[in-house]
């Protein structure tokens, strides 16, 4: 194997991270006191641990929605530089996730109007940069993801706002993985799925560890975690002593 | 660290470079020290309450209003970075009418009340010498229909045009020449909601399509989560906190970002 396959995608050292409440007298929530955690290609690593430790937290610090208070989080990008996503310019985030990491998060956000085909294209047909035979296989594909994630196709046309909280997931999870990232970041995936699609995101997990991606997951199913991670990890080894 | 944005068209420098501009008014400070880099295809939104300074700073930086301190540049075509105040008055209309757009909040500020849609669209490019009747009118029609207005409406004033659509010509206006830097001042307020998720949508999809870069304007935490990249959140003339839009507003630092934060539902 070589070594850009080998070496970590993700690496955290010494992360913190304590929110300030300025409006409730300054009080301080203490949740990471210090992880370390590294993630290579072709892991999947599992959180665990009860709701309220952090585990989406630690999700929203590698992809920074939060910013870490101390620490560091360096992520191996696309283009195989490193980037401390604590230190970044906006700019740096904004191409970061576009090109490098996955975060489907439990809800989609909905964006007015759009419909779910062109929702899930979107990742692919902004590389296509307008140019007409990119733009169709963008849908194609997003087609496909459809399809596979059991979307009757008479949804493809229109906006998924007004759909079921199980079909906007799988939106949203087709629209986050139809680009092969090297880091995916899931918060809870499978949460309002049947067998048979829960089935098939555990077949997509495994499929993306076998490409070489790394993962890093919540699952509030005790099944799917046990049958996608090579590793599990309880995010209470990094909480504060309290 | 440029080989990060890991992209074949990465550019190489900003689109614009604002450093330390400051406005008074008498002994008011309307704005205090701002500085920031824009770049091609980034949306930023700066928010904050009336009186925060946010209109100030976009006229500054707009050249429609000189700061009483610091620069403005912008990377004119072949010329690179320019210093916009110390343009000629003729330099600042063409860099106005051709790589720059400004929407207003009021549409009526923006547009010729008392001509055609169809002349209103072709404005600037007659500006810029075109003369060919038929060519700008195409032009026109091809602009109307991508801002979603029927073309049939093309010879009518925009007095017979409601707000939505009034504030969808002035667009339309704005990027026919197709700019490379566009300010929107709250090009949404005023609104209806079901008229204000249309034009937040069409802002979307143009400003991705034409990797436009933006500074827009607004007080709403909603439409800042939907179309701006980064945000600047400003307070008694002063930028509190500035950074990545899911970051601002998902783990704000500063009190104010806080508040306001928290006062909105879900943004």
């Amino acid at each position: 194997m070589s070594f850009a396959m080998t070496s970590p995608v993700l690496t955290l050292s010494g992360v913190a991270k304590r929110f300030t409440l300025h409006h409730q007298h300054g009080a301080v929530l203490p949740v990471f006191d210090r992880v370390d955690l590294t993630v290579a290609p072709g892991e999947c690593v599992v959180l665990d641990g009860p709701s309220g430790m952090g585990k989406s937290t630690l999700l929203k610090l590698i992809h920074a929605n939060y910013r870490a208070s101390a620490g560091h989080i360096v992520v191996r990008t696309a283009g195989g530089a490193e980037l401390d996503v604590t230190q970044a310019t906006p700019r740096e985030l904004v191409a970061l996730r576009r090109h490098t990491i996955g975060y489907v998060s439990q809800f989609l956000r909905v964006i007015p109007r759009v419909s779910a085909l062109d929702v899930v294209a979107e990742p692919l047909a902004e590389d296509a940069g307008g140019e007409p035979l990119a733009m169709e296989s963008a849908r194609e594909q997003a087609r496909a993801w459809l399809a596979r994630l059991r979307i009757p196709e008479r949804l493809w046309p229109l906006p998924p706002a007004t759909f079921s909280g199980g079909e906007q997931q799988r939106v949203n999870i087709a629209r986050n993985l139809i680009k092969p990232k090297p880091l995916l970041l899931l918060d809870e995936p499978t949460a309002s799925l049947d067998a048979a699609n829960t089935q098939t995101v555990i077949d997509l997990i495994r499929e993306a560890r076998e490409r070489g991606a790394a993962l890093v997951g919540i699952f509030h199913d005790a099944q799917v975690g046990e049958a996608v991670a090579t590793r599990r990890v309880p995010v209470a080894s990094f909480r504060s002593a309290a | 660290m440029t080989e990060l944005l890991w992209s074949p068209s990465a550019p190489s420098q900003p689109l614009l470079r604002v450093s330390g501009i400051q406005k008074r008014y008498g002994q008011q400070v309307a704005l205090h020290e701002a500085s920031f880099e824009l770049w091609p295809g980034e949306v930023l939104a700066v928010v904050g309450e009336s009186g925060s300074g946010k209109t100030t700073l976009l006229n500054a930086v707009a050249a429609r209003s000189r700061p009483d301190a610091g620069r403005v540049e912008f990377d004119v075509r072949d010329a690179g970075l320019q210093d916009v105040y110390a343009m000629s008055e003729a330099q600042q209309r063409l860099l106005a009418r051709t790589d720059w757009g400004f929407v207003h909040q009021h549409a009526a500020d923006g547009l010729r009340m008392d001509v055609s849609a169809g002349a209103n669209v072709g404005e600037r490019l007659m500006g810029l010498g075109h003369r060919h009747y038929g060519r700008l009118r195409a032009t026109a029609t091809d602009w109307l229909q991508r801002v979603e207005i029927d073309p049939a409406r093309i010879d009518d004033t925009p007095r017979t045009f409601s707000g939505g659509m009034r504030q969808r010509l002035q667009i339309a206006r704005n990027l026919v020449t197709q700019p490379r830097l566009v300010f929107m001042d709250e090009p949404t307020s005023g609104l209806d909601v079901s008229v204000q998720a249309r034009l937040l949508d069409l802002l979307r999809q143009l400003t991705r399509h034409m990797q436009l870069a933006v500074i827009i304007v607004t007080h709403d935490l909603a439409v800042a989560r939907l179309l701006a990249h980064r945000m600047m959140v400003m307070q008694r003339g002063r930028v509190v906190e500035q950074g990545l839009t899911d970051q601002v507003l998902d783990d704000p630092q500063h009190p104010y970002t806080q508040l306001l934060v928290s006062s909105v539902l879900q943004p």
